[in-house]
C-alpha cells in the first residue's frame, strides 16, 4: 500500500517504453522519414524553428517526430539542445532589401517596384478539404521565371521613408552587440531588441491573440500592412582576421512591417510609426502578430494612452514564450501533496473552530 | 540525414555557464535573501519542474560530491527520480538517499527531518522566488520595495488574514525575514519546516529558472517567519505520530488507504523514516 508512492524509477522507465511504442504506432504503416517531415510538413518544420529559435530544418524535423507532431515539445526539445551550442558570433543584421524574394505583397500600394507576389499562399484557397489528399497524385511543377537580378524590390518602409512619410528607422549603436535574452536576464523596461528577441521566439497564438486585441480596441494602433515579404536572405558574419563580412549561410525568413498612423506630438510631426515582425521561416501569421504587438509596445516611445494587455511590456514579455508557460502551467502535476497536507489541516482547523462557537452560542441561548 | 549530438560537459551545462551561476550564488550569498538575476539557461527538463535548482546543483557539483534528490521529503517521487538520474548520467557523481551521507541536498518543497550539518548544502527549488509577487504583480514594482525595504504590504496581508479567518491561512511559502533586512520566500515548503531555516550549519541556496533568479541563506543566518506579537508564529502539528516509524514531532503525509475514510499518516521524509524502522528492527 504504502508502495504506491514508491517505484518511481521502475515505472518512468515503462512510461517511456510505452511512449516509444505508441510514438512508432502500427508497425505496419511506414515510420516517417525526416524528409517527409521537413518537406511535407515543412510550416510545422518553420514554426519549431522560429519559436525553438534554431534555423536547423533537420533538427527540427527530428525534433516533430520525437514529439508525435506536438509542436510546443518539439520546440522545447529544440531550445535544450541550443543552449548547449557555443557562441561564436553575432550576424551583421540581415538585408532584407536584397532577398531572394518567394512571396511578397503589399496592402497600401497597388503596384510597386519588385511587383506583388502572391508565392505559395493559402490566401484565396477555397477551404474544401480535397480527397485526393488521401493518395500520391502526381503534382504538375511549379511556374517557373528566371531571377531578374536587375529587378529590385524596395522595402515598401524605404518607400515611404524616401519622402520622410515614416519615422526613421534608427540606427544601431555602432560596436554595440545586440542583447542575447538567452545569456542575460530579463529586465524591465527592455530595450526594443531584447522585446523583438522574445516576440520572435514568442509563442505565435499567444501573439496571434494579442495582435487580435489590438484590432478589437484593446491598444488600437490603425496598422496596414506595407509589406509582407518571405524569402531567403543571406547571413553575413565580420570576421576580424578578414576586416569584411562573410556569408555564412542563408537563411528564409518571413518580414511584416506594419506602418501605423501616428499623430504627431510636440518634437515630432505627423508621421506614419512602424511595427516590425521577423520571423524564421514561412510565418505569415506569427510575423503580422509580431509586428502589431511591437507596435502596440512602442506606446511610451510616442506618449500614447497606455491600458490594454498588448501595450504592457511585462505582461506580454513575462508570459509570451510557449516553453516558459507549458512547463509551469504543466508542473501542476508534479506531486504538491506536502502543501495539500498544510492546507488540508488548516482547514480542519478552521471547522474545528467554527463548529466549536457554534457549539457555544448554542449553549449561551 | 543525421545529425550526432556533440557529448555533455560535466554535469551539463558548459564551464562559462557554470561561472556566471557561481558568480551569482556568490553575489546571493554575500547578500542575504536578496534575489540576485541571472541568465538561466534552457535546461533538458521543463521550466517549473525544478531548472532553477538543477541549474544551482550543477555549477556547484563536483566529481567528489554525494548528491541526494527530494521531492516532498522522498527520493522516490518521480521528478526526484528524474533529477537524480540526470545528474548520475550527466555528472557520474556518488547518489545517496541518506541525508546524512550527502553533500549536495536538491529538494522540492520539504526540508529533511535529520539535522543539516556544516558543509553540507541545500538546494531548494523555487517556482517564484519574490515573496510579494501575489500582493503585487510587477517585477519592476517589487524590486523598489525591497530596495526601500517596504514590507508594510505583506503584514497588511497577515493581518487581513487573522481578520477574516481568526488565523494566518498560510500553510507553506510562508514568508521570512533574513537576518533582519530582505524578505524572502522560503519556497513551497511547508510552514513546519521553516525553523529549520533559521541558524541552520548548512548553506542554502534557492534556484528560480523560469524566473531568473538566485538566492541564499549562508550558514548560521538569523531566519525569521513573519508574525504578530499576539499571533506568533506556530507550526503544524500533528495529532498523532508517523504510521509507519511512530515519530511524533516530524511532518506526516496523508495517504488514502481505502474508500471508506481509512488514511495512514507517514512521514514525509521517508529516509528519516526508514532509518528509524531499520533501526527499530
Amino acid at each position: 500500500m504504502y508502495v504506491a508512492v514508491k517505484g518511481g524509477e521502475a515505472a518512468i522507465a515503462n512510461a517511456h517504453r510505452l511512449l516509444d511504442d505508441r510514438r512508432r504506432g502500427d508497425r505496419s504503416v511506414p515510420a516517417l522519414t525526416l524528409a517527409q517531415i521537413a518537406q511535407q510538413l515543412a510550416l510545422a518544420v518553420d514554426r519549431v524553428m522560429a519559436e525553438g529559435s534554431l534555423y536547423d530544418p533537420e533538427l527540427a524535423a527530428m525534433a516533430v517526430k520525437q514529439a508525435r507532431g506536438d509542436l510546443i515539445e518539439a520546440i522545447f526539445l529544440l531550445r535544450a539542445y541550443r543552449t548547449t551550442l557555443p557562441r561564436f558570433a553575432a550576424s551583421t543584421p540581415i538585408d532584407t532589401a536584397a532577398m531572394r524574394i518567394e512571396r511578397r505583397i503589399s496592402a497600401t500600394y497597388k503596384d510597386l517596384p519588385g511587383g506583388q507576389l502572391l508565392g505559395p499562399t493559402f490566401d484565396y484557397t477555397h477551404r474544401l478539404i480535397e480527397p485526393e489528399m488521401a493518395g500520391d497524385r502526381t503534382v504538375p511543377g511549379a511556374e517557373r521565371r528566371p531571377a531578374d537580378p536587375h529587378r529590385s524590390a524596395p522595402r515598401v518602409t524605404d518607400i515611404l521613408g524616401a519622402d520622410a512619410m515614416i519615422e526613421p528607422d534608427g540606427d544601431a549603436e555602432p560596436g554595440g552587440e545586440p542583447t542575447d535574452l538567452t545569456r542575460s536576464p530579463r529586465a524591465y523596461p527592455a530595450g526594443r531588441d531584447a522585446r523583438l528577441q522574445a516576440l520572435a521566439r514568442g509563442d505565435e497564438g499567444f501573439l496571434l491573440a494579442l495582435g487580435y486585441s489590438t484590432q478589437r480596441g484593446f491598444g488600437r494602433t490603425h496598422p496596414f500592412v506595407g509589406e509582407i515579404r518571405i524569402g531567403e536572405v543571406e547571413v553575413e558574419v565580420d570576421l576580424p582576421e578578414l576586416g569584411f563580412p562573410v556569408t555564412i549561410g542563408r537563411v528564409k525568413v518571413t518580414e511584416c512591417q506594419m506602418v501605423s498612423q501616428f499623430k504627431g506630438s510636440k518634437s515630432e510631426p505627423p508621421q506614419f510609426t512602424r511595427g516590425y515582425g521577423l520571423v524564421f521561416g514561412q510565418s505569415e501569421r506569427k510575423a503580422m502578430s509580431m509586428s502589431l504587438v511591437d507596435r502596440a509596445l512602442r506606446v511610451d516611445e510616442f506618449d500614447e494612452e497606455r491600458g490594454s494587455p498588448a501595450q504592457d511590456e511585462e505582461f506580454v514579455l513575462a508570459h509570451c514564450d510557449n516553453v516558459q508557460a507549458t512547463g509551469f502551467v504543466e508542473h501542476l502535476k508534479l506531486p504538491h501533496y506536502v502543501d495539500f497536507q498544510a492546507e488540508l489541516e488548516l482547514l480542519r482547523r478552521m471547522r474545528n473552530e467554527q463548529a466549536d462557537e457554534d457549539r457555544h452560542e448554542e449553549a449561551a441561548k | 540525414m543525421t545529425a550526432t549530438l556533440p557529448g555533455y560537459n560535466f554535469a551539463y551545462l558548459d564551464e562559462q555557464t557554470k561561472r556566471m551561476i557561481r558568480r551569482a550564488i556568490l553575489k546571493a550569498v554575500a547578500i542575504p535573501g536578496y534575489q540576485v538575476p541571472f541568465a538561466a539557461r534552457e535546461m533538458p527538463m521543463p521550466f517549473g519542474w525544478g531548472t532553477g535548482g538543477v541549474q544551482v546543483t550543477a555549477s556547484i557539483i563536483g566529481p567528489d560530491d554525494v548528491l541526494k534528490v527530494i521531492d516532498q521529503g522522498s527520493d522516490d517521487t518521480t521528478n526526484a527520480v528524474s533529477i537524480r538520474a540526470f545528474f548520475a548520467r550527466v555528472s557520474n557523481v556518488a547518489v545517496t538517499t541518506k541525508t546524512l551521507d550527502a553533500t549536495v541536498i536538491q529538494t522540492r518543497h520539504r526540508i529533511p527531518e535529520t539535522p543539516l550539518s556544516e558543509g553540507q548544502i541545500l538546494v531548494y527549488q523555487v517556482p517564484i522566488p519574490e515573496p510579494l509577487r501575489f500582493l503585487e504583480p510587477r517585477e519592476t514594482e517589487t524590486r523598489i520595495m525591497h530596495a526601500l525595504e517596504e514590507y508594510g504590504l505583506m503584514h497588511v496581508k497577515l493581518y487581513e488574514d487573522i481578520a477574516r479567518n481568526g488565523h494566518i491561512a498560510t500553510t507553506f511559502a510562508y514568508p521570512v525575514k533574513v537576518e533582519g533586512r530582505y524578505l524572502m520566500d522560503p519556497s513551497p515548503i511547508p510552514k513546519f519546516d521553516n525553523p529549520k531555516m533559521n541558524d541552520c550549519p548548512a548553506l542554502q541556496l534557492f534556484g528560480a529558472g523560469r524566473e531568473q533568479r538566485i538566492y541564499a541563506i549562508p550558514p548560521y543566518t538569523q531566519i525569521e517567519s513573519l508574525d504578530f506579537e499576539d499571533h506568533p508564529f506556530r507550526v503544524q502539528a500533528f495529532d498523532r505520530p508517523c504510521g509507519l516509524c511512530g515519530a511524533s514531532g516530524v511532518y506526516l503525509d496523508e495517504i488514502v488507504t481505502d474508500d471508506r475514510g481509512g488514511r495512514l499518516f507517514a512521514c514525509s521524509d521517508t529516509d528519516y523514516c526508514e532509518e528509524r524502522r531499520e533501526r527499530a528492527a
